[in-house]
């Protein structure tokens, strides 16, 4: 038995850890270690990768590329091989995947089993709408290809599906082509919600990707919002930036009441510095800036951190993030990596998905214990009030009731179940 | 086109090793491998990454000599060889090896004899072409005898002796002799070890090796911390080693 942490490093238990690497060899390993769930590089912040006393099946030694067709750009893999990867040897080549999330050392496993959205949702999609097929192994050694057309039901209940369905073993990716590893860049501040949806709304028919950075601790909503389009071909290859780590974990939380407030002012004023002028910015220091700094996650000391994602419909979406930033200054706490974000019209294909029309917020808050779930509680009520739901990528705590709200296909799922796959997640939400 | 062979291929830290070199140059490499299926998978995976490459693989049995004869015979008959790297290995239970000699032989054969024909068959020929690369890949554990794992030390010492002497045979030639000595390093090899969390990454391990290959440096330790540690460790004295469970 080992520890193993999650994301949010709220707690090391044990799980029986088993390292997969030959594919000939994956019925048996699964068939004589069940019950547990798939680990890929623990991105997910809460429980979904987790299942303490069981097995956790960990897939980055299933690594191999398996095909790659340059006339149609489409990748077969195993589900072990990271986006990164995948990313640093297809742009040299003219490719890339057309949606990335906001750190790129995930697997392809964890990209599709929770569908996986990035800052480009409105032209884009998600991760799975560019997943031709895959292949699931159960845990009884049965073997499935699927696709949106083929087997389209396993295919929708394994998109987003967080391990519940089987082993995902292998996928088939459509790549997009690109002229330059780089974007254009444009950076301008607004200072309430309505500036943030007029930008939005301005943005989203010329803008391939958009994101806003929100500060909590202004009352009225003050932000930086970013949009970016792929920058003309022309410009020489950027360098692999150098990689920092934080080399052990701080006592308490470096992140807490009194540092926050000067960290989002800082963030703030760095920012600004952008704005009037466009920018030429790689892909990946733009999609994923937290990769620079390995290991980041420690800096939250050691009780761990929580994210709370929610999305709501947009048309109360106002008012709801109001009342969810009016709770966050009213309970003391506060949040950094605040990510406000709309998502375009196209809803995930898979049952559990999380993608939907409507409007994201993500926040990171350090565990305070009972006053952060009081916390949780309000923001809980706001969501469920204006017919929203949480990200279980990055859940850890939410009750039940609000769960089963939010994910209405959960009964439908239920029968695509493999039940020697079994996480916190799903003893939690689903009683098993 | 460099020409590359690289023996027990099917490693864990030999295959970042290829990945690195193809990164590099469009290599042609051989990978030499006992399953036949592992290194299939292997050799698909790198052309994929690598369309300009030409890989070839080679299924083989590593403990014939005649037949290690012959298959170094077939690739070197291609083209002289530029780096070798000869990796595979095996780490068995100590504890099992004591109990039977069976298993103590197989690891001699397999960590110790079989690496070192492979050495011997390339090096006649790299001699003649008065060029190229030979790495060996040893242990930290071979740099002295422990009651954890000595049979497998055992072997792994006899790389290092071997090694020696082959630089100093071509200390006067073109072809340079590389010892890597890697210390614990997370593969399928220790995956059964506590601890794994901690120990170098094979990638790590592997960038050293190319590295060393590279310079033609004679003894690599990777991560270089354990040059310093053996040396600690080699020099304690036998009232205080022979104390300490290691
Ligand atoms: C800094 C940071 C930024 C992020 N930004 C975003 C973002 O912008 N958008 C977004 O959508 N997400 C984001 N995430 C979340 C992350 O993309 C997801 O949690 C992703 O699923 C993690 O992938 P993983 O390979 O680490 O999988 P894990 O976290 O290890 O596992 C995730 C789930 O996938 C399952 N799984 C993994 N591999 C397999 C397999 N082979 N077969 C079946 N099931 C499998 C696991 O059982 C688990 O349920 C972010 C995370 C971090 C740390
Ligand atoms: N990992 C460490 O901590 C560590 C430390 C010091 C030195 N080393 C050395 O580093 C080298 C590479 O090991 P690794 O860590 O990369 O381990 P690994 O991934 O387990 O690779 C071991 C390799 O040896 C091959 N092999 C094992 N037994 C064999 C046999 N009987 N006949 C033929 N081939 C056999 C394996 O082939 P299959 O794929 O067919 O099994 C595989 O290619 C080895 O020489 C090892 O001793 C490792």
């Amino acid at each position: 038995m080992k520890g193993v942490y999650s994301w949010g490093r709220l707690a090391l238990e044990p799980h029986r850890v088993i390292d997969l690497h030959d594919p000939a060899e994956l019925a048996a390993q699964l068939e004589h270690n069940r019950p547990g769930i798939a680990y890929g590089l623990g991105r997910s912040y809460g429980d979904a990768c987790l299942a303490p006393g069981d097995t956790l099946w960990r897939t980055p030694g299933l690594g191999r590329l398996i095909a790659f067709d340059a006339q149609t750009g489409v990748l077969h893999c195993e589900a072990g091989v990271t986006l990164r990867e995948i990313q640093r040897l297809f742009m040299p080549r003219g490719w890339m995947l057309p949606v990335t999330p906001g750190t790129q050392w995930v697997t392809v496993g964890g990209a599709i089993a929770n569908d996986v959205h990035g800052k480009n949702h409105h032209r884009f999609g998600s991760f799975g709408d560019h997943v031709r097929a895959l292949r699931l192994l159960r845990t009884d050694g049965q073997q499935i290809e699927c696709g949106p057309r083929q087997e389209p039901g396993w295919f929708a209940a394994t998109l987003g599906g967080i391990g519940l369905t089987g082993l995902i073993v292998s996928a088939s990716l459509q790549l997009r082509r690109i002229d330059s590893p780089w974007l254009t860049v444009q950076t301008l501040p607004y200072a309430s919600l309505e500036e943030f949806f007029a930008l939005s709304d301005a943005s989203e028919m010329d803008w391939e990707h958009t994101v806003s950075w929100i500060d909590c601790f202004s009352r009225g909503g003050r932000g930086i919002f970013m949009r970016a389009n792929p920058a003309p071909a022309g410009l020489a290859a950027p360098a692999p930036g150098r990689e920092k780590r934080v080399p052990w974990t701080p006592p308490l939380s470096l992140v807490n009441r009194w540092s926050l407030p000067a960290f989002n002012l800082a963030y703030y004023a760095l920012q600004r510095r952008h704005v009037g002028r466009e920018r030429q910015v790689a892909h990946e220091p733009f999609s994923c800036p937290l990769d620079q700094v390995q290991e980041w996650n420690r800096l939250y000391g050691p009780h761990g951190f929580y994210q709370y994602q929610s999305v709501v419909p947009r048309r109360d979406a106002q008012a709801a993030l109001a009342a969810m930033l009016d709770a966050i200054a009213r309970s003391g706490e506060g949040s950094f990596l605040a990510v406000l974000k709309t998502f375009g019209e196209r809803r995930s294909l898979g049952m559990l998905g999380f993608p939907q029309p409507g409007v994201t917020l993500a926040l990171d808050f350090p565990n305070r214990g009972a006053r952060t779930h009081r916390l949780f509680a309000s923001l809980d009520a706001i969501v469920r009030e204006a017919g929203g739901k949480l990200y279980l990528a990055k859940d850890a705590r939410m009750p039940r009731a609000l769960f089963e709200a939010g994910y209405p296909e959960l009964n439908g799922f239920q029968s695509w179940r493999d039940h020697g796959m079994r996480s916190s997640m799903s003893r939690r939400l689903m009683g098993d | 086109m460099k020409h590359i062979v690289i023996v027990g291929a099917t490693s864990a830290i030999a295959e970042q090793c290829a990945r690195l070199w193809l990164v590099q140059e469009p290599a042609r490499l051989v990978l030499l491998a006992r399953d036949a299926g592992r290194v299939a998978r292997l050799a698909t995976d790198l052309r994929v990454r690598h369309p300009q490459a030409a890989i070839e693989t080679v299924a083989a049995d590593f403990d014939d000599a005649q037949a290690i004869a012959a298959q170094v015979a077939a690739i070197v008959a291609h083209a002289p060889v530029d780096i070798v790297l000869i990796a595979h290995g095996w780490l068995p239970d100590q504890t099992g090896c004591q109990q039977d000699i069976a298993c103590c032989r197989q690891a001699l054969l397999i960590n110790g004899v079989s690496p070192l024909l492979y050495a011997e068959a390339f090096a006649q020929h790299m001699e003649r072409a008065g060029h190229g690369r030979l790495a060996l890949i040893g242990s930290v554990a071979g740099d002295r005898g422990r009651k954890s794992n000595y049979i497998y030390g055992a072997a792994k010492g006899m790389v290092a002796r071997y090694a020696e002497g082959l630089q100093h045979r071509f200390a006067a030639s073109g072809v340079r002799v590389v010892l890597v000595k890697p210390g614990p390093t997370a593969t399928p090899m220790t995956a059964h070890m506590p601890g794994q969390g901690s120990m170098a990454s094979a990638a790590e391990v592997a960038l050293r090796i190319v590295r060393g290959v590279e310079r033609g440096q004679a003894v690599v330790y990777a991560p270089p911390r354990w040059r310093v540690i053996m040396w600690v460790i080699r020099h304690l004295p036998a009232v205080v080693f022979n104390r300490l469970d290691i």
